[in-house]
């Protein structure tokens, strides 16, 4: 009796039969906890109002992802924390003094056209938070490049507005960067800090590279894309970014200015919209930090990793297939065919 | 295509909904994303395109039993051409600052997909009549399609309608810039054919 009991209770299934105890919505959750430190700063240095943009983001991700799976009558997905996630890097993207519609349009288009319209998590060909911005920034061009200056303090209401440090370093040069901010070192600081204006999350590199540690320790991330994007944008600015000829540029403010260390951490490792090979991941970070340059130093934006991720991202399916490996003493049917 | 003959009507009727020369088989796109940013613009090339696809259909079906078919090609294309070159001239005169903003989709008529099909599937095997009607029906389907899509890329990318303003507020920029007619087209398409799959019991799939 008991062993005809047991003959019910096996199932026949594919491959793999034992399984990891890591889900996405494991990974998800602890990406969101990296991006915690980030989220603080921003706070700690923008005010609530940084806290009233991120949390509008996130619920207006979440929920629109709620709604429109639901209204399809398909499961709700927003307990894996995918939306979450989404909402919250967009919101780390904008500027602290975006009025309350834009949060809820970026999220809009992330959640629904970009990832859910192309089939949801997993399907999307682009980095949804990314599109989303990208979408922000080509509809409002003047909301979201309104950079309010840090205060560090949550009494001043009526922030000043500044430029980044890459506008300035793009319209006024080093020169006048290392004046506003008193010398080099300072300067330095204040960018290690995140004391200085831009998106909420991208300021702070001290708790951005915490968060990105966590993830490299968990093993949720690798450094080829990482690595690979940071060490092309600091080549190229030591080689191009300065105007005394070759080799005369500061990496150092192309590295930790912008939303580089975001980027190359958060965004660009995206499991989705990027190479899943590491020989193609190298190549992915490589184009990721040449298209940030150019754009950088030659473009008319002063910041350009979003828009090099997202170009990047259309050759992600490319670059896999480019650099799979062959199989050992496979033939190539189609040249054999040929003969 | 059915294998039954249509009624004139329903030749009409197949061209501005069935098979929609934008929504249903997916050809012409270009001017639909790139005159679509107004809709003064849009109804401007529609109307064209109206009168090039009837006009274009007649003609061959007049001159189907002369035409060899091995060199069907350029004499459609001369004929297309021809029409296009009408109108263009006729805009160039009466309308100059439409004509300066559109003026080189005008001449892209030429290279429409859409008419040189028409011409090809049904204006050279049918009578006069049903010819103009099936040249009609589809270019009122484009036309139809330009002016849905110019709305929502105006109205949401300048809060105007035919340049007068609708809705204050800051509109959305990129409706009116090229990526925002890629969206707008996609969408309204996904809308159309959920539409068709709804109501009408269709399969909903897109011409390819």
């Amino acid at each position: 009796m008991a062993t005809e009991a047991k003959a019910h209770e096996l199932t026949v299934s594919v491959s793999p039969h034992v399984r990891g105890d890591e889900t996405v919505a494991r990974i998800m959750w602890t990406v969101n906890l990296s991006l915690l430190p980030a989220f603080i700063m921003s706070v700690y240095y923008f005010g609530p109002r940084a806290a009233f943009v991120t949390g509008l983001c996130i619920l207006s991700a979440v929920l629109s992802e709620h709604f429109y799976q639901t209204s399809l009558k398909k499961k709700s997905s927003i307990g894996d924390g995918s939306a979450f996630l989404t909402g919250l890097l967009l919101g780390l993207n904008l500027p602290a003094s975006v009025p309350f519609y834009i949060p809820i349009i970026g999220s809009l288009i992330a959640i629904v056209i970009t990832k859910l319209l192309f089939g949801g998590l997993g399907y999307n060909v682009f980095n949804p938070a990314l599109i989303g911005r990208a979408f922000l920034l080509i509809s409002f061009p003047k909301l979201m490049t309104i950079w309010s200056e840090p205060t560090a303090q949550f009494v001043a209401m009526d922030a000043k507005t500044t430029a980044t440090p890459l506008g300035i370093l793009k319209e006024e040069g080093m020169a006048k960067l290392i004046e506003i901010f008193g010398d080099k070192a300072d300067l330095y600081t204040s960018l290690l800090m995140g004391n200085r204006a831009g998106s909420l999350g991208e300021t702070s590199v001290i708790a951005l590279l915490l968060g990105a540690a966590l993830l490299l320790y968990r093993g949720y991330i690798t450094w080829h894309i990482p690595f690979s994007f940071i060490a092309t944008v600091g080549v190229m600015a030591w080689a191009l970014g300065g105007n005394g000829g070759l080799f005369t540029g500061d990496p150092i403010v192309h590295l930790l200015s912008g939303g580089l260390i975001l980027g190359a951490f958060f965004m660009a490792t995206d499991y989705v919209t990027c190479p899943s090979i590491r020989k193609g991941q190298i190549i992915f970070g490589i184009g990721c930090g040449a298209i940030t340059m150019m754009i950088r130093l030659k473009g008319g934006f002063p910041e350009g990793v979003m828009f090099a991720i997202l170009l990047m991202n259309c050759f992600a399916p490319l670059i896999d297939r480019g650099v799979k490996s062959k199989m050992f003493g496979a033939v190539n049917v189609n040249k054999e065919q040929k003969k | 295509m059915s294998l039954k003959p249509k009624s004139n009507l329903e030749l009409i009727k197949n061209g501005m909904f069935g098979e929609n020369t934008i929504f249903r088989m997916a050809i012409s796109l270009c001017p639909s994303i790139a005159v679509t940013n107004g809709m003064k613009n849009g109804v401007a090339l529609g109307i064209s395109v109206v009168f090039v696809q009837t006009m274009v259909n007649m003609t061959i079906s007049l001159m189907r039993k002369f035409i060899h078919p091995k060199i069907r090609i350029p004499i459609f294309m001369l004929v297309i051409a021809g029409y296009v070159t009408i109108i263009d001239l006729l805009m160039a005169t009466y309308a100059r600052p439409i004509y300066k903003e559109i003026g080189l989709y005008i001449q892209i008529i030429v290279a429409f997909a859409s008419i040189f099909a028409r011409a090809e599937v049904y204006a050279s095997k049918n009578k006069v009549f049903s010819s103009a009607c099936d040249g009609f029906g589809m270019g009122v389907g484009f036309l139809l399609a330009m002016i849905v899509i110019s709305f929502f890329r105006e109205l949401l990318g300048k809060g105007t309608l035919f340049g007068y303003p609708i809705v204050s507020g800051s509109p959305l920029l990129i409706m009116i810039l090229p990526a925002g007619g890629f969206l707008a087209v996609g969408l309204l398409m996904g809308f159309f054919n959920w539409i068709d799959m709804r109501f009408f019991g269709g399969k909903g799939a897109s011409g390819v």
